[in-house]
């Protein structure tokens, strides 16, 4: 994707976004039905654990040993984030490991 | 309405110790955007125009994949859906405003600027409440299209082989961890994962969308079928 694509999808993404802050800022608070306001706290979790397992767990064509390297990085992250919350260890282990077996990897190859 | 400088200094005050956490994240930004083939002035537009890092990290990875315009919309919505629980959550308070002050500092929110001004708003009812917003969201604005820019510029400096496009899940990673704080949230992210990858090379990343569905629904079932709380 590039040059007005591109751009028309950034310009869609800002429309979509501001919308949804100006909500009900702009229109008023009449309120959210129960379920729905349920509902809403659920959206983060699900959506980038949506976006997070693909990238982490399918095969990525680089393979140290019989294992995938993104999946032991991933893995080994997944801890270090969980134990952690923060970005920058859990982004420290990741790409950490990702390197390394991946020098590994091609010097056995 | 007068400005409030001690309003605006009392944000800024309180936003601070947040900078360091958001500084790599933009930069995170930009070099994502950099390592799927934007240049440093299209990165910094996205960042302009969007102002909200995981929809951005979100939208990169699908660009990345080839995605079509309507499923990364989607995923911005579903993404950034939060943004109208705090929208709910601060229109009481923002109502006394006008609407193009109102449109502003919309554009402006962020899961900081939602926090500690909802905080505030509730502890001094009576403060000035434009001028604390803006204290806090707009050095996060600056330092979001500074970092955003700076990442895309080192970004593109960076050679494939570090596969620093593979930061993205690392960094939606690090966000999950302390957003699942319960078992519903856990079922959430489990359904949604777990449909995500089996559905994973579907067209038109139906995965993903089926995914955040069923495990929004996942997480909602699970809530309502739990016990209610024991009044304190």
């Amino acid at each position: 994707m590039s040059g007005p694509a591109l751009w028309g999808t950034i310009v869609a993404m800002g429309v979509v976004t501001w919308a949804l802050r100006a909500s009900f800022v702009m229109l008023g608070d009449a309120g959210l039905p129960p379920l729905l306001r349920r509902a809403l706290t659920y959206v983060p979790q699900a959506v980038l654990a949506a976006l997070v397992a693909p990238a982490l767990f399918a095969p990525s064509g680089a393979a140290f040993g019989p294992v995938d390297v993104r999946l032991l990085a991933g893995a080994l992250a997944l801890v270090v984030a969980w134990r952690t919350k923060h970005v920058l260890p859990t982004l420290a282990a990741g790409m950490g490991v990702l390197w390394v077996l991946t020098w590994l990897a091609q010097r056995g190859a | 309405m007068a400005f409030s400088r001690d309003a605006y200094l009392q944000g800024l005050r309180d936003v601070a110790p947040m900078m360091l956490g958001v500084a790599p994240f933009g930069t995170i930004a930009g070099a994502s955007a950099a390592s799927v083939g934007l240049s440093p002035l299209e990165a910094l537009g996205m960042s302009v125009v969007v102002f909200a890092g995981a929809s951005q990290l979100a939208a990169l990875a699908l660009i990345a994949q080839g995605a079509g315009v309507a499923v990364i919309v989607a995923t911005t919505f579903m993404v950034n859906l939060r943004m109208a629980m705090y929208s709910a959550s601060l229109a009481p308070w923002l109502r006394s405003l006008g609407r193009s002050t109102r449109a502003a500092l919309a554009y402006l929110m962020t899961d900081q600027a939602y926090a500690f001004s909802v905080l505030r708003y509730r502890r001094l009812p009576d403060a000035p409440r434009r001028d604390y917003y803006l204290g806090v969201a707009t050095p996060l604005w600056v330092l979001w299209q500074a970092t955003t820019v700076l990442g895309a510029v080192l970004g593109a400096q960076v050679p494939p082989a570090w596969q620093l496009e593979f930061a993205i899940p690392l960094t939606f990673l690090a966000m999950l961890a302390p957003a699942v704080r319960d078992r519903p949230g856990l079922l959430a992210a489990i359904v949604g994962g777990g449909v995500a990858l089996a559905l994973d090379g579907l067209p038109h990343n139906l995965g993903l969308v089926l995914g955040a569905v069923l495990g929004i629904a996942a997480g909602t079932a699970a809530d309502a079928a739990r016990p209610p709380e024991p009044a304190a």
